[in-house]
C-alpha cells in the first residue's frame, strides 16, 4: 500500500510525517521547496530527532523554507544577512543541538558574507545551506552577488561584475566541508546533506536553486535548464551511516573511502574528474578552473574533519551553558569576599 | 625668548601660610603611552590606603602613544570626589603642554616640573618646584626604552615628600598594581625612594599642601565601573558573552577574560561554566548574544554608542521576538568616532527607544561602582523574567576610572528563569502558545530548543506573529501583540530600581540627575546650601520612569535636570513622562567631554535662579 511506506518508522521510531513543516507559500516549482524536502528526506533516514534541531534563516525566500520542515524543531527566522551569527550563539549555548541554516546567495553573499565567513573560521558545528537563485526574490529580480557575468535579468539589466563564489569564500575561510549541488539533482542533495549532518564542523552547502519566476530563463546559469543540461558531476557517492557496514563492493583505487567526524562514511566514486575531495588546493583549482570555463560542477569539493569545532575549542563539557543548573553559575560568597579584599 | 628660571624670590610668603590638609586637586600632565598610568594609579591608591577619600580620573587622548594626556587626582576630607575644572597642584613633565600647565595652577598652589622644561616660570602666586627627572632616570635605568617608565615615579616620589605620603602606602599601592610582584616594586620603590630623598636634600617647601591619615576609607574597596560590572555579570551566572573592542567598553570584557577562568572553571570537570567570544564586529555580538539567549543561556554584550548603532536591528528582532539579552553600554562622546575617550551621557534616547517601530527597553542607570555589579547580576534576572533586551548604561567615567565604594553586597537572591516551561509541564498542559498572555503581565512561556516533547518546539521570527508564534500579518493579532507588549513594559517600569530620593525640607528646588553626574551633583548641593538654596535630590537608577519622580517634581516649584550631554536627553523623557509639570523642569545639562564639576552645576543653578555671585 503506497501509505504503508509512508508510516515506516525510522530508527528512533518516528515516520516522516513527523519532520514535516507547514505549506510553502513559495512560487510553484521554487527550488527551495525541493531542498526542503530533502531536509526532511534526510533527518528522516538518518534519524535525527526534530527536537533535537534548531533551524535558522536570515531573510528572503530562502529564508522562509525554516517553516516548510521540520515542526518539532526550533526555527529562528532571524535578520537579513546575519542568521550565522545567532546559530553561533545559539550553538555555543547549546552545542548539542543540530544545527541547520538556510540562507539565500543575497543573504550570505552580499549583506551575510562578512558573518558568514567567521562563522566559518571559528567552525561552528551545523549545515549553512545556501539556497543560491543568483537574484533577490523577494524584492523582485534585483541582481545578487552570485550572479555570472553577462547574465541578463528583466529589469535589472546586463550583470558586468564577476561573481562571489560562496563554495570558494568558504574555503578560503578554511571550511572542512565544502560541496556544490543543483536542487534539481535530489539524489546529490539528499546525500549530500547526509554527509554534511555528519561533519565536525560548518558544513557548507551552495545549492543552486532556480527562481522560477525571476532567473530561469533558458539562459540564466541558475535555471533548471542550464542546471540539467550543464550540471557536471565531480564525484559520486554514497552515504554510509555510522552503525551501518560498508557492504558496496569496489574495484581497488575507484573508491575513495573518507570517514566523517560521527563515525559514518562516504564512499567517493570518481568521475571523469580526477578531483580528490582531501586536497584544499585542488579544490580551489577546481573552483577557479570552473569560474574560467563557466562549468558548473556539483560534488563534494572538500572534506577535513581536523580542525576542531567552536564548541571543541571553547571545551564545553557534558551539560550544554544554557542548561547549566545555577548552582554551577554563582561563585561562593568567599570567593567575591576574597576579590573584594584585594581591592582594599 | 623662552628661559629657565629657578623662581624662590616671593616664596618666603607663600610659606607662612597655614597648611591645607586633605583637601586638594593634582594634575598631571604627561604623554599618553609614557607608562604614566603606573604612577597616577599608585599616587591614588597610596592616598586611598591613608584613609583620606579620593578620586582618580585619566582625561585621554584617543591615541596610542605620544599625545598630552592628564591625569586628576582630587583628595578631600569632606569626601567631596567630583572631578574640579582646576587644580593647586600641577604635575608638568610633557613640554609640550607646559605653557598652558603652568598656567593652570590655582593662586596658592604649586607647580612641579621636570627640570629640561624650558618655560618663562614669572607667577609670584605660586611655588614651583623643578625635579631633575632626568638625571634620576637615567641614573637608575641604563635602557632607554624603560627609562621613560621609571622617569614616572619620579614624581611620584618627590610628591610624596611634598605632600608627607609615607613611602609604605606607596609600596602598598604598587603591591596593588603590580599583583603582588616583588621585583617591579622593588624597581620602582628604589626610584621613588631616589627621588624621596632627592626632595628631602634639596627642594623648601613653600606651599600648604599636606596629607594626614584618616579612616575615611576603612573598609572600602577602589575599583572601576567595568570591573564591577563584569564581576555583577559572573555573579549573575553569565553564559555567554560576545563582544568587539570599543572603547571605554573594552575593559569590561577584559575584566570577564580576567575572572571568569578563576571564578567559573568547574571544579569537578576542569571546563569552562561560559564561553567568551570577541565577535567580529557588535552587529555580530548583539546577534550571537540573542542566539545564545534564545537558546537558554545567559547572555550579554558590552560596547558603546557605536556599537549601539550596529546593534539597533537586532535589539528590535530580539524585542519582538522576546529573547532576554543584557547589553551594557558604556557612553562615550559621539558620533561614530567623535571624541571616543571623552565622557557623556549621550545614548539616553536612542538605547530606549532602540530599534525599528515601536520599541522601548528596560534600562540600569548605575550611578556608581556598587550599582554597576549590582545591577549587573540583576540584568539577567529581569531579562530572562520578561524576556526582552535589558540595557544598562555606564559611561567612560564610571567604567574606567577607580571609584570607592563600599564592598559590594552577595546577591540576596536566587537566580530567575522567568517562565520557562520543561517537558513535564508540556506532558501536563499538553503544548503550550509562546506569544500567549497566561497570567496577565504581558509576559508568555517560552521552552528551549532541546526540551524533549513534541508539542515543546516554537518558531521565533521578528515578523508578524499571532499568540502561537505563526507567521501572522492579521491586523488584530498585531494590535493584540503590540497591547501585550506593553503590559509587558507596564511590569517592567515595577521591576526597576527606585529612584533615591533626598528630601529636604522647604525646598522648594529638585535636583534630578543620574549615573556619573551624582558625586558632583552631590557636592554642589553642598555649595548651593552655603549660598542659602536648598535643594531636594532624586537620582534616576532606571528605566522607565515611575511614580516615585512624579511625586518628586509635583512636590517641588522648579526641577533641575543635571545630565551630561547636549540635548538634554533625560529631561525630554521626563517631560514625556510628566507633561502636566513639563514646565517645571529646567535643562541643566552640560557636555564637553569631561566629567561634570560642582561648581559648573551649583553656578548653573544659581545663574537660573537669580543669586549668582
Amino acid at each position: 500500500m503506497g501509505t504503508a511506506s509512508l508510516q515506516k518508522a525510522n530508527v528512533i521510531g518516528l515516520q516522516k510525517i513527523d519532520y514535516k513543516g507547514n505549506d510553502s507559500t513559495l512560487c510553484a516549482g521554487c527550488g527551495h521547496d525541493s531542498i526542503a524536502s530533502q531536509i526532511i528526506t534526510a533527518c528522516y533516514e538518518m534519524g535525527v530527532k526534530p527536537e533535537h534541531v534548531i533551524k535558522l534563516s536570515g531573510i528572503g525566500c530562502s529564508s522562509k523554507s525554516p517553516a516548510y520542515f521540520m515542526n518539532r524543531a526550533w526555527g529562528f527566522n532571524t535578520l537579513h544577512g546575519r542568521m550565522a551569527a545567532v546559530a553561533t550563539g545559539a550553538l555555543t549555548a547549546n552545542h548539542k543541538l543540530t544545527g541547520i541554516g538556510v540562507s539565500g546567495d543575497g543573504d550570505t553573499g552580499s549583506i551575510g558574507l562578512g558573518n558568514f565567513k567567521h562563522m566559518v573560521r571559528r567552525n561552528v558545528r551545523m549545515v549553512y545551506i545556501i539556497e543560491n537563485n543568483g537574484v533577490y526574490g523577494l524584492t523582485k529580480g534585483q541582481f545578487s552577488a552570485t550572479a555570472d557575468v553577462g547574465q541578463e535579468l528583466k529589469h535589472a539589466g546586463k550583470n558586468e561584475l564577476p561573481p562571489i563564489d560562496l563554495c570558494m569564500e568558504a574555503l578560503i575561510a578554511e571550511c572542512g566541508f565544502v560541496a556544490r549541488s543543483f536542487a534539481g539533482d535530489p539524489k546529490q542533495v539528499v546525500t549530500l546533506l547526509k554527509a554534511a549532518l555528519s561533519h565536525r564542523g560548518t558544513a557548507v552547502l551552495d545549492i543552486i536553486s532556480p527562481c522560477v519566476t525571476f532567473n530561469n530563463h533558458d539562459d540564466s546559469t541558475k535555471s533548471y535548464v542550464w542546471g540539467k543540461t550543464n550540471d557536471d558531476r565531480i564525484n559520486d557517492f554514497t552515504y554510509v551511516p555510522h552503525q551501518e557496514e560498508i557492504m558496496v563492493e569496489y574495484e581497488e583505487g575507484e573508491v575513495k573511502e573518507v570517514t566523517l567526524h560521527d563515525g559514518s562514511h562516504i564512499l567517493l566514486k570518481k568521475l571523469d574528474s580526477k578531483h580528490d575531495p582531501t586536497d584544499r588546493a585542488a579544490a580551489i583549482e577546481l573552483l577557479e578552473e570552473a569560474r574560467e570555463k563557466q562549468l558548473f560542477i556539483t560534488g563534494l569539493l572538500y572534506v577535513d574533519n581536523r580542525r576542531p569545532s567552536l564548541a571543541e575549542h571553547l571545551r564545553l563539557g557534558d551539560t550544554p551553558l544554557a542548561l547549566m543548573p545555577f548552582e554551577r553559575l554563582r561563585p561562593s560568597r568567599e570567593s567575591l569576599d576574597k576579590i573584594l579584599d584585594s581591592m582594599k | 625668548m623662552i628661559t629657565s628660571l629657578q623662581p624662590s624670590v616671593h616664596e618666603d610668603a607663600l610659606a607662612s601660610r597655614p597648611p591645607v590638609i586633605n583637601d586638594f586637586s593634582i594634575r598631571v600632565a604627561t604623554k599618553n603611552g609614557s607608562g604614566s598610568q603606573t604612577a597616577n594609579t599608585t599616587l591614588l591608591r597610596a592616598l586611598f590606603k591613608m584613609g583620606i577619600p579620593v578620586s582618580g580620573k585619566n582625561l585621554f587622548p584617543s591615541n596610542i602613544q605620544g599625545m598630552p594626556t592628564w591625569y586628576t587626582i582630587r583628595a578631600n576630607k569632606d569626601g567631596f570626589i567630583a572631578r574640579r575644572p582646576s587644580a593647586e597642584i600641577v604635575v608638568a613633565i610633557n613640554p609640550a603642554t607646559a605653557i598652558e600647565d603652568y598656567q593652570s595652577v590655582e593662586t596658592g598652589g604649586f607647580f612641579m616640573y621636570a627640570d629640561d622644561i624650558k618655560l618663562q616660570m614669572n607667577r609670584s602666586d605660586i611655588s614651583h618646584y623643578p625635579i631633575p627627572v632626568k638625571k634620576l632616570a637615567t641614573e637608575n635605568e641604563k635602557d632607554p626604552k624603560l627609562r621613560t617608565y621609571v622617569a614616572n615615579m619620579v614624581y611620584v616620589g618627590a610628591l610624596a615628600w611634598l605632600l608627607g605620603i609615607d613611602l609604605a602606602d606607596i609600596e602598598s599601592a604598587l603591591l596593588f598594581h603590580f599583583k603582588g610582584k616583588r621585583k617591579p616594586v622593588d624597581s620602582n620603590m628604589k626610584v621613588v625612594r631616589q627621588a624621596h630623598q632627592w626632595a628631602a636634600e634639596n627642594l623648601i617647601k613653600t606651599d600648604p599642601f599636606r596629607v594626614e591619615k584618616m579612616n575615611a576609607t576603612d573598609g572600602l574597596i577602589m575599583i572601576d565601573g567595568n570591573t564591577a560590572g563584569a564581576l555583577g555579570a559572573i555573579y549573575g551566572g553569565v553564559t555567554f558573552a560576545a563582544w568587539y573592542p570599543i572603547t571605554p567598553a573594552t575593559s569590561l570584557a577584559d575584566a570577564l577574560n580576567h575572572f571568569l577562568p578563576r571564578l567559573r572553571t568547574d571544579p569537578e570537570t576542569g571546563l569552562p561554566t561560559y564561553a567568551i567570544l570577541q565577535a567580529e564586529d557588535e552587529l555580530a555580538a548583539l546577534g550571537m548574544v540573542v542566539g545564545a539567549g534564545w537558546a537558554g543561556a545567559r547572555a550579554m554584550t558590552s560596547t558603546s554608542g557605536p556599537g549601539i548603532s550596529l546593534m539597533t536591528e537586532f535589539t528590535g528582532l530580539a524585542y519582538f521576538a522576546e529573547v532576554p539579552a543584557v547589553i551594557w553600554d558604556v557612553q562615550r562622546m559621539g558620533p561614530s568616532t567623535g571624541m571616543p575617550t571623552r565622557v557623556s551621557q549621550g545614548d539616553v534616547l536612542k538605547v530606549y527607544f532602540l530599534g525599528h517601530g515601536d520599541a522601548k527597553h528596560p534600562c540600569y542607570l548605575p550611578g556608581n561602582v556598587k550599582e554597576c555589579f549590582e545591577f549587573g547580576w540583576r540584568a539577567f534576572d529581569l531579562a530572562e523574567y520578561l524576556q526582552t533586551p535589558v540595557f544598562v548604561l555606564s559611561d567612560l567615567d564610571l567604567g574606567m576610572n577607580q571609584w570607592m565604594s563600599e564592598p559590594f553586597e552577595y546577591p540576596d537572591q536566587p537566580m530567575q528563569r522567568g517562565k520557562v516551561l520543561t517537558a513535564d509541564d508540556l506532558k501536563r498542559l499538553g503544548g503550550f502558545a509562546r506569544y500567549r498572555d497566561v497570567d496577565g503581565d504581558g509576559i508568555g512561556y517560552r521552552t528551549l530548543p532541546g526540551t524533549d516533547h513534541p508539542l515543546a518546539a516554537y518558531f521565533a521570527r521578528g515578523t508578524g506573529h499571532n499568540e502561537r508564534a505563526q507567521l501572522s500579518e492579521r491586523p488584530e493579532d498585531w494590535e493584540n501583540n503590540m497591547a501585550r507588549l506593553g503590559r509587558k513594559f507596564e511590569m517592567a517600569r515595577k521591576l526597576m530600581p527606585k529612584p533615591i530620593v533626598q528630601r529636604v525640607d522647604d525646598a522648594e528646588i529638585g535636583i534630578i540627575s543620574y549615573g556619573s553626574a551624582d558625586p558632583a551633583v552631590e557636592e554642589a548641593r553642598a555649595l548651593l546650601a552655603q549660598a542659602g538654596i536648598k535643594t531636594s535630590y532624586l537620582r534616576l537608577r532606571a528605566l522607565p520612569l515611575e511614580q516615585t519622580t512624579t511625586d518628586f517634581i509635583a512636590a517641588h516649584r522648579r526641577c533641575y535636570v543635571v545630565e551630561l550631554n547636549t540635548d538634554a536627553q533625560m529631561l525630554q523623557l521626563l517631560r514625556l513622562h510628566a507633561p502636566e509639570f513639563a514646565t517645571r523642569l529646567v535643562a541643566a545639562n552640560h557636555s564637553d567631554g569631561l566629567p561634570l564639576t560642582a561648581d559648573w552645576i551649583s553656578a548653573a543653578i544659581r545663574t537660573s535662579e537669580g543669586t549668582a555671585i
